[in-house]
């Protein structure tokens, strides 16, 4: 078996939500019903306990080569948001019951039956992607459909993608991919096509990545995540220095009034 | 665009030259070009928040809240207390100091002991499950290192208070005696640790206010603790101890110092412990964990005998309450720091107002 990833490029969605009705569906994850966000087409907002794929739709003035046909209309670009399973993942790290496990996939999938529930992993992933389900009371994200893939299929969203904007396969050959797809848009005039891949930070990559065109703070897309775990030194050392003097500082006190207390005790 | 004129919606208005004046502008625009440019009335809610990399996505949040309940802060409150009062019962034994002192430290820990666990585990999702956080021991997870320290803890300072207690009520035996100085020490090395590690547990997160201060969380959330044990042995009337003064001084000069040095901080990641209602209650915990208890202290120290006792417990009663308002505010302040769209995005706050104002 290979260690796999998505690949999600913006240029190609078309907003159509296969993913997320697919996801839905396979993974037997309820539906949210309908609230308008009333600013924006996108109904969802963001990836959650219920939305394991989100497509984001970034509205913008009208701009050839963006979206609608009539020059008047606004501008859009869609790209298909997901769990980015990275590669030093803050929520497995911070997993108490050791429920969040890497999958021989690559994949960063929390085991159902052995998450209590802690909520841990919501505030220690990067991406704001894992929740708690608050009816059910464990934690819930994209399971980078491990079930599939142990049966040889690739993933429901990128099986159900009409337009192959989603892609899945095998992490390098995916790399290899995403670089000449970036060529040939680049070549076909969109500069502004980028790659998101935060393999220079301490999340040293991710098993979903992102074409996107522009900035991809516009996507929600934070120019530098990092895996909680970075923290850890420090904070251990603030604790080691704060039980040192709390420690010293007790003693220092109590010894010094046992002494006076002795002294005046006659003992 | 004249929508500051406007006063009720759909309401009668009194027709003035400048209104009149605007409906020619209309008539003029629409006869030159064949069309009005102008969008009319700003509909409830604009400007409407855009997706760009001055405002992101929408200004939506990208960082999720933690899910915890009012349980949590509860716990980091009796935590520390119980983990610094078992410290100083502890210490105070060894050291042969008065024996009200050290069994008032005995069960102030013990009824930690008890509080803790049932906070944390009635904060789970699912409570039921809570033993499967004893399947692993994680040292890279501050909460699998707090959950067993919380362990041992709660065993130990059970214990002690427990054989302490049947040792007085029906005489001295060894298996007692044992168990009491085995807890003892074990309630030493555990307390140390839990009074100040949900410092490293809420430290070592994704939300910024949380991160950006984790090297100093710690020592401020075991002053915190200690503030508050030191004010709970003084309530029970351990008034007259120097000891408890000594340290409660110490602990208030610290809180002292992290108000300082919050206050002091102009980065951004500092805004929800000075801004808003977060802000305004880490404040509160601060003056009345700090100065407020430090000044009281410090009367109490020239004031004469009857009065010293009711300074000290009033500073006590300061220092708890502040230690309690302290770990709410933290974790409120956490809340504030990942609803803020712009941190993990590193948008600066002064493009926004700009962009706002001007959109």
């Amino acid at each position: 078996m290979s260690v796999t990833a998505f690949l999600t490029d913006s240029t190609l969605c078309i907003g159509c939500k296969a993913c997320e009705v697919a996801c839905k569906e396979w993974n037997g994850v309820t539906g949210d019903g309908l609230d308008w966000s009333g600013f924006s087409y996108d109904n969802t907002g963001s990836i959650g306990a219920s939305t394991w794929r989100h497509v984001k739709f970034v509205e913008h003035a009208p701009e050839p080569g963006f979206g609608g046909n009539a020059p008047e209309m606004n501008s859009w670009s869609f790209s298909s948001d997901v769990c980015k399973h990275c590669e030093n993942a803050g929520c497995l790290e911070a997993c108490p019951t050791g429920s969040i496990v890497r999958t021989e996939f690559g994949g960063v999938y929390v085991q159902p039956d052995v998450c209590n529930g802690c909520g841990y992993c919501v505030v220690s992933c990067p991406f704001g992607v894992v929740e708690r389900n608050e009816d059910d009371g464990r934690a819930f994200k994209c399971t980078f459909c491990y079930d599939r893939q142990k049966a040889g299929l690739i993933p429901a969203c990128a099986k159900a993608c009409p337009t192959e904007s989603i892609q899945f396969g095998e992490i390098d050959t995916l790399r290899g991919k995403a670089e000449a797809r970036l060529e040939e848009l680049r070549r076909r005039g969109m500069r502004d096509a980028t790659l998101y891949d935060p393999l220079d930070t301490s999340v040293g990559g991710t098993h979903a990545m992102f074409i996107v065109r522009g900035d991809p703070r516009s996507y929600n897309l934070p120019p530098k995540p990092e895996v909680p775990t970075i923290y850890l030194k420090k904070g251990w050392a603030s604790s080691a220095v704060a039980a040192a003097v709390l420690l010293g500082g007790t003693l220092l006190a109590f010894l010094a009034d046992g002494g006076r207390n002795g002294r005046r005790n006659g003992r | 665009m004249s929508e500051a004129k406007i006063h009720v919606i759909g309401g009668t208005r009194v027709p003035d030259s400048s209104s009149e004046q605007r409906l020619v502008e209309i008539r003029q625009e629409a006869e030159r070009r064949g069309e009005v440019r102008a969008i009319g009335i700003r509909p409830s809610g604009a400007p409407f928040p855009k997706a760009s990399p001055e405002t992101g996505y929408y200004g939506l949040p990208l960082l999720k809240q933690p899910p915890w309940t009012w349980k949590i802060p509860l716990y980091f409150f009796a935590g520390g207390a119980a983990g610094a009062a078992a410290v100083m019962g502890a210490i105070a034994d060894y050291a042969g100091a008065d024996r009200k002192l050290v069994r008032d430290a005995r069960w102030i820990a013990a009824a930690g002991a008890v509080i803790s666990p049932a906070l944390l585990i009635a904060d789970l999702g699912r409570p039921a499950r809570f033993l499967n956080m004893l399947r692993v021991f994680k040292p890279q997870s501050p909460m699998s290192v707090g959950v067993w320290t919380l362990l041992g803890f709660s065993g130990a300072a059970a214990a002690t208070a427990f054989a302490g207690f049947m040792g007085e009520r029906y005489g001295p035996s060894l298996p007692l005696r044992v168990i009491e100085n085995a807890g003892q020490a074990a309630s030493l090395v555990f307390g140390l640790p839990f009074s100040n590690y949900t410092g490293v547990l809420i430290g070592a997160t994704a939300i910024p206010v949380w991160n950006q201060n984790v090297g100093d969380l710690p020592i401020h959330f075991a002053a915190s603790g200690l503030g508050a044990a030191v004010g709970l042995l003084e309530m029970m009337g351990n008034d007259k101890s120097r000891a408890l003064q000594a340290l409660g001084l110490g602990a208030a000069l610290f809180e002292c110092w992290e108000g300082l040095r919050i206050e002091g901080r102009g980065h951004s990641h500092f805004d929800p412990l000075k801004h808003g209602p977060s802000g305004w209650m880490t404040r509160a915990g601060g003056v009345l964990s700090g100065p407020v208890a430090f000044v009281l202290r410090a009367a109490s120290l020239f004031g004469g005998n009857k009065h010293s006792s009711a300074l000290r417990r009033w500073a006590g009663i300061s220092a708890l309450a502040g230690s309690l308002v302290t770990r709410i505010a933290w974790v409120q302040a956490g809340h504030v720091s990942a609803r803020n769209w712009r941190e993990p995005l590193q948008i600066p706050v002064e493009d926004q107002a700009e962009l706002l104002g001007g959109s």
